[in-house]
């Protein structure tokens, strides 16, 4: 039978070392092993974006990533996204604008939204649309993300 | 998903070596966002995953050598997205390559990987056809170039030998005037699966090139050297007889995404809109 393999990750700042099933993706990890239950398990095929984290600096979705393909990286979840008891300028945005319904997606959606404005910090609402586009919301409540995002790229200076 | 064990080999030596070990119970996985996804339906056996991002022979990013662009099997698409000059010599494989899935798969997804997994509604393939792209096979005993439409043979089914893996992608830059086109069809804007997908060129003496894909079991390819359809001038009715011809070579099936009749109707019609934009960036001197 296959063996756990070793891992070192460096996930929201902090050094973890840990060993690893080979077939456990990098999102089962972050869940069941290590207790970061942000990043979300929706459709586990890539295609809903609820697991999005960022991963060297990239965004990525976590369900299509095997742990041990990860180490030696550093990883940030959305636990990590701003210091703790703060919120990143996004965060604010979508309570201020209501952009949050049932609020599965949202992990995801900040994650994307934080990679977007990171690369363009004044998208236009097409790349806004294109930068979220592998993030579903099942409750439709995309009009108002769209809006709090739009609102954190206006107050920062063009 | 089904217990696999994994591999990371550090050289292509050590590479060959773990696939004629393994031979096909062992899978290949770069990006892995098709691997990945087959593995957890089940729809793709493996007892070994060879991760060959630890290679080091591989160069990361895009390299230019002797008038190629070459893509090694590990650099995923959103980063050849990045390089101008790839931008600007291949305008319509760019277009084709950001709606392959979202940001986050285009940041995994490799452009090998996606040849490699062989699907017949793969985007990236029909431009890559038309701007003449080499597959770059790999194995113990050297290395061999398949055109791309030859290295797809149907779905899921490529050119590779036991033992072989795809090391690169090479694309000529073009050596003369060449305007290219890429169109897409989908049932919505964004990530889905093509319900049909062509691309095209025009060169300066006329000649024109389709690649057809999702109407067949594997690309359709079609040249016409009359001239007809490089002429924007010429006779609408002229022009669609022309690509009625070339299009008479697909076999589009009935499935979920469309009817057979859908998509020959669309094949026209999205063929005349490439060629407007191929002819246009002819015109323009961008490939």
């Amino acid at each position: 039978m296959t063996d756990a393999l070793p891992v070192v990750l460096n996930i929201n700042g902090l050094k973890y070392e840990f060993e690893v099933l080979p077939y456990r993706s990098l999102l089962d990890v972050l869940r069941d092993e290590l207790g970061l239950t942000g990043t979300k398990e929706c459709c586990a095929v890539g295609e809903c974006g609820a697991c999005t984290v960022h991963f060297d600096g990239r965004s990525i979705n976590a369900c299509l990533m095997l742990a041990i393909e990860a180490d030696g990286g550093s990883v940030t979840t959305i636990e990590g996204i701003a210091a703790p008891g703060e919120m990143t300028r996004v965060q604010d945005a979508f309570l201020e604008h209501g952009a949050v319904q049932c609020g599965f997606c949202i992990p995801g959606m900040v994650m994307s939204a934080e990679y977007l404005l990171a690369r363009n910090p004044h998208p236009t609402e097409q790349e806004t649309r294109e930068g979220l586009s592998g993030n579903l919301c099942r409750c439709g409540g995309y009009n108002r993300m769209l809006k709090a995002i739009s609102s954190v790229s206006e107050e920062s200076t063009p | 998903m089904k217990p696999f064990s994994y591999q990371r080999p550090g050289s292509l030596a050590q590479t060959f070596d773990l696939l004629s070990e393994y031979g096909s119970s062992a899978r290949i996985l770069a990006g892995g966002t098709d691997l990945i996804v087959g593995l957890r339906q089940q729809t793709v056996d493996a007892s070994v995953l060879v991760d060959i991002k630890g290679i080091g022979e591989f160069l990361p990013g895009v390299a230019l050598v002797d008038g190629h662009f070459v893509i090694g099997a590990t650099t995923d698409i959103s980063r050849i997205c990045e390089y101008e000059k790839f931008r600007a010599t291949f305008p319509a494989l760019v277009e084709a390559m950001e709606t392959v899935g979202s940001v986050q798969i285009r940041n995994r997804a490799t452009l090998v990987g996606n040849v490699c997994n062989a699907s017949p509604a793969a985007d990236t393939v029909p431009p890559l056809a038309i701007y003449g792209a080499m597959v770059n096979v790999g194995g113990r005993d050297g290395t061999r170039l398949v055109p791309v439409q030859e290295f797809i043979q149907g779905p899921r089914q490529t050119a590779l030998r036991p033992g072989e893996f795809v090391l690169s992608i090479q694309l000529p830059v073009p050596n003369a005037p060449l305007g290219v086109g890429f169109a897409r069809l989908t049932r919505r804007r964004g990530v889905d699966l093509a319900t049909v997908n062509l691309s095209c060129s025009i060169d300066s003496v006329g000649t024109v090139r389709f690649a057809f894909g999702a109407v067949g079991p594997r690309l359709v390819l079609g040249v016409d050297r009359s001239g007809v359809l490089a002429d924007s001038g010429a006779p609408a009715g002229d022009r669609d007889a022309a690509l009625a011809n070339l299009i008479a070579g697909t076999s589009p099936r009935t499935d979920i995404r469309g009817t057979r009749d859908y998509r020959s109707a669309m094949l026209l019609v999205l063929g005349r809109r490439i060629l407007a934009e191929a002819a246009s960036r002819l015109g323009s001197g961008q490939p």
